[in-house]
């Protein structure tokens, strides 16, 4: 009944959406104040009834209902709860499903908050999130529906592929989601703004805190997905270039430059044009990544969802949204005014460098991404791109990007004098390359670690020395304490994000120079010896999980200095499903992991396969994604960027 | 047209060019160096092709049954089939956890002179259910293709 129910919501939900979408244009048209009125309180509806779609199809998960369909295949009743709850978006159905729930949320919290925003935008604006929302629960009701009941209920569930029974990855779908949906938010401000045929300053003001949200969420979700790559895969590897990941990092790139060019266009009141283009070729990317993980018609090391009509169908509302925003823009784009001229040397003109590079670097992601369709296309035959094209194209591209990235704050507006911050570039090369050499000629590391190395110390001494200069220098210790709290947070967030790169190509760059990769047979007993760290097999027990037993195998480690530590890792085997799957054992730290994969035993004899990774510093590739996260959040927080902030009362 | 116009629609225009000469490089790069683009062949395939010597490959298929030998310190050799031709493949190093007899698998490496296949790299994916489409393909191809067309959740 209650499945039903979530079926009748649903659908219910589809109706309120079309209003949502025709009244307030209506009303626009015909200036009807009760019709664009509307918007706000059919976004509101909708939302709550997707919301209780939702909550029954999660109810049918925890009782373990096998009468539904999908329940019976994804889930099993053994799982834990936690498993049972997030195997409701571990499936094509359950996370389109998802993906509406956090549309519409955006939609009502774009009604709510927007209370004080013009009616005729913001009626646009909500106009454009329904039109949105009836494409994808159409797409959701006529081709993927969650709520079909099974004629003969099965006694138990399919089970639920156990590789996806990790925290990491129950939590990685919803912040993804937040952050590829949170763009629609983007496009449909821009959309509206086409339509109205006005860009102003006070216009990137209410989008920008939309963009930060989004960007933030999109961060945390490819980091946890990322997180979760590293630890369960056993690979000991943290990103392949695989193009489900690219799926989630082409927004992420257009996101980041559209963060950097809505600043430009929130101070200075120019480069509009091209920040509505990013808008909506953000929201594009995230439609691309939906379609690219949901068709399967590329090859993933994720073995995601296939389904050829599936494909077409979000192919077809890729081609409307993108086509039709870019043909609207291609039409209004030319009539918007544009406020400030700035010289090339100048902030504004870094950051007009900094999109060209992202931009660049989605579309060569793009590239590489989509290739095997063409060339499947053209001669029939199947290819993979590998990690070295994006290497080789990605690398180069960053490189000007962070090195701009360490003193373009430190540029004025308009236009600055290259005389006026020419030492402190000086000052922030000789500090970075001294730092780098150091640590190369220390550790006997390779010309491309010291690009690394460089690039990052390069950032973190330009973005320190830059939000010394903003506070004041040749100040008492108490002044500037006093002036570094006055800051806007804002400022803070930028420096904080910055620094978060910078640690973040460190970790790269160290993990992956001075990485250790081992891969041999062990017998009961025997000791190997990994970079001072003693490790030794100690043991292999026989135990039992609540939907799998496994063989664990005791390791004691012993480090340089003699501390001792055990680890366990694991070959599972979940009867259910009858998949043996390995669980590395991982002892992380601030600057090193090591990290133990226990293989299968050959020739039913005491010698197992084992493969040891030292990693040095490869926490602090997530370290400094938290921290981009961390600024995120800051600049969130500072006063101008309140949602739906109040701009009469300034 | 104002001057700011035309200074505008210039600057616009500068952003889009940078953007396409990138953008053409990447594509260049792609193009030209054959050494980032991995090529996947079925057994039979491979039997026509003669220039993939010293060439990064992929090949997939079946794993065929009662065919894996392991030849000690984490050795091992097994024969990959597509229901017509089938190819023998060398491999040092651990299996992934879903690497069985009769199931799909797709090896990365290079021919050898001798008709073996050297792996550097196994790829089996992480459902058992789980076909890889382009072992599908070759199976369809071949005709020994029997299972239905799995769908894969997640």
């Amino acid at each position: 009944m209650i499945i039903e129910l979530g079926h009748f919501f649903l659908a219910l939900a589809l109706s309120i959406s079309i209003f949502q979408f025709l009244l307030p244009a209506l009303g626009v048209k015909f200036n009807s104040y009760g019709m664009m009125r509307s918007a706000s309180i059919t976004a509101f509806i909708s939302f709550i009834l997707v919301f209780l779609s939702f909550l029954s199809l999660v109810y049918a998960y925890i009782t373990s209902d096998f009468s539904v369909s999908l329940v019976a295949k994804n889930s099993h009743s053994l799982k834990p709860l936690i498993y049972k709850i997030s195997g409701v978006w571990g499936n094509h159905e359950g996370s389109l499903l998802l993906w509406v729930l956090i549309l519409t949320f955006y939609s009502a919290a774009v009604a709510i908050l927007g209370r004080r925003l013009p009616l005729k935008l913001i009626s646009l604006v909500l106009s454009c999130q329904g039109l949105i929302a009836v494409a994808f629960i159409s797409f959701i009701l006529f081709t993927s529906n969650p709520f079909i009941r099974l004629f003969f209920p099965n006694i138990e569930g399919e089970g639920f592929n156990p590789i996806l029974q990790d925290f990491g990855l129950a939590i990685h779908p919803p912040f993804l989601y937040l952050g590829y949906v949170g763009l629609s938010v983007t496009f449909s401000f821009s959309i509206a703004a086409l339509l109205i045929g006005k860009v102003d300053t006070i216009w990137v003001k209410w989008v920008r805190p939309w963009t930060l949200i989004a960007w933030v969420f999109l961060t945390v979700g490819i980091a946890l997905g990322s997180w979760w790559a590293y630890r369960e895969l056993g690979w000991g590897g943290w990103w392949f270039w695989d193009p489900v990941e690219n799926a989630s990092f082409m927004p992420w790139l257009a996101a980041t430059a559209l963060l950097h060019s809505s600043i430009v266009a929130e101070k200075r009141d120019t480069l509009k044009a091209w920040t509505i283009l990013l808008a909506i070729i953000a929201f594009s990317f995230s439609l691309l990544g939906t379609f690219i993980v949901r068709s399967g018609v590329l090859i993933s090391v994720h073995s995601f969802a296939s389904d050829p009509s599936r494909g077409l169908y979000i192919l077809l509302l890729l081609i409307f949204f993108t086509g039709g925003g870019l043909a609207l823009f291609a039409k209004k784009a030319p009539y918007l005014k544009s406020g400030g001229l700035f010289k090339p040397l100048s902030r504004e003109g870094a950051l007009v460098i900094n999109n060209i590079i992202f931009a660049s670097a989605a579309a060569t992601v793009l590239l590489g991404t989509l290739y095997p369709i063409f060339i499947d296309a053209i001669n029939n035959s199947k290819v993979s791109v590998g990690p070295p094209y994006f290497e080789a194209v990605f690398i180069p591209l960053m490189v000007p990007a962070i090195l701009l990235c360490a003193f373009s704050p430190m540029l004025s507006w308009k236009r600055a004098v290259i005389e006026n911050i020419i030492e402190r570039i000086i000052a922030v090369f000789i500090c970075a390359l001294f730092l780098a050499s150091i640590i190369i000629i220390m550790n006997d590391g390779s010309a491309s670690a010291f690009l690394g190395l460089f690039l990052g110390f390069w950032l973190i001494c330009g973005t320190l020395y830059e939000f010394f200069i903003k506070v004041g220098i040749k100040l008492s210790f108490k002044i500037f304490i006093q002036r570094a709290l006055n800051l806007p947070r804002s400022a803070y967030g930028m420096s904080v994000a910055h620094i978060g790169v910078a640690i973040f190509i460190i970790g790269v760059t160290v993990s992956s120079a001075w990485r250790i990769d081992i891969e041999k047979p062990i017998i009961l007993g025997e000791k190997t010896i990994v970079k001072d760290i003693e490790i030794t097999f100690k043991s292999i027990k026989r135990v039992t999980g609540p939907n799998w037993n496994a063989d664990r195998g005791e390791f004691e480690i012993i480090t340089s200095n003699r501390d001792k530590h055990f680890l366990y890792p694991e070959r599972r085997f979940y009867p259910a499903s009858q998949v043996n799957t390995s669980e590395p054992a991982i002892m992380s730290g601030i600057f090193s992991d090591l990290y133990i994969v226990l293989g299968e035993s050959r020739d039913n004899s005491d010698s197992y396969a084992l493969r040891i990774y030292y990693s040095p510093f490869i926490s602090w590739i997530w370290f400094g994604i938290l921290l981009m996260a961390i600024g995120g959040v800051l600049s969130l927080s500072d006063r101008k960027h309140r949602l739906g902030y109040d701009l009469k009362r300034v | 047209m104002n001057r700011a116009k035309i200074k505008r629609r210039k600057r616009l225009s500068i952003l889009l060019l940078g953007f396409i000469a990138i953008s053409t490089s990447g594509f260049l790069i792609l193009s030209a160096s054959r050494d980032s683009l991995i090529f996947f062949y079925s057994p039979t395939e491979l039997m026509e092709k003669q220039d993939i010597a010293e060439k990064v490959i992929r090949i997939g298929g079946l794993v065929r049954e009662k065919s894996i030998i392991s030849k000690g310190q984490l050795k091992i050799e097994f024969i990959v089939e597509d229901g017509e031709n089938h190819i023998l493949v060398y491999y040092v190093g651990m299996l992934p956890d879903l690497f069985r007899e009769g199931q799909g698998v797709i090896c990365e490496g290079k021919m050898g002179k001798n008709g073996i296949f050297r792996a550097n790299k196994i790829l089996a994916k992480h459902d058992e259910k789980y076909m890889p489409p382009e072992v599908a393909d070759a199976l369809k191809k071949t005709g020994k293709w029997k299972g239905v067309e799995e769908k894969n959740d997640y």
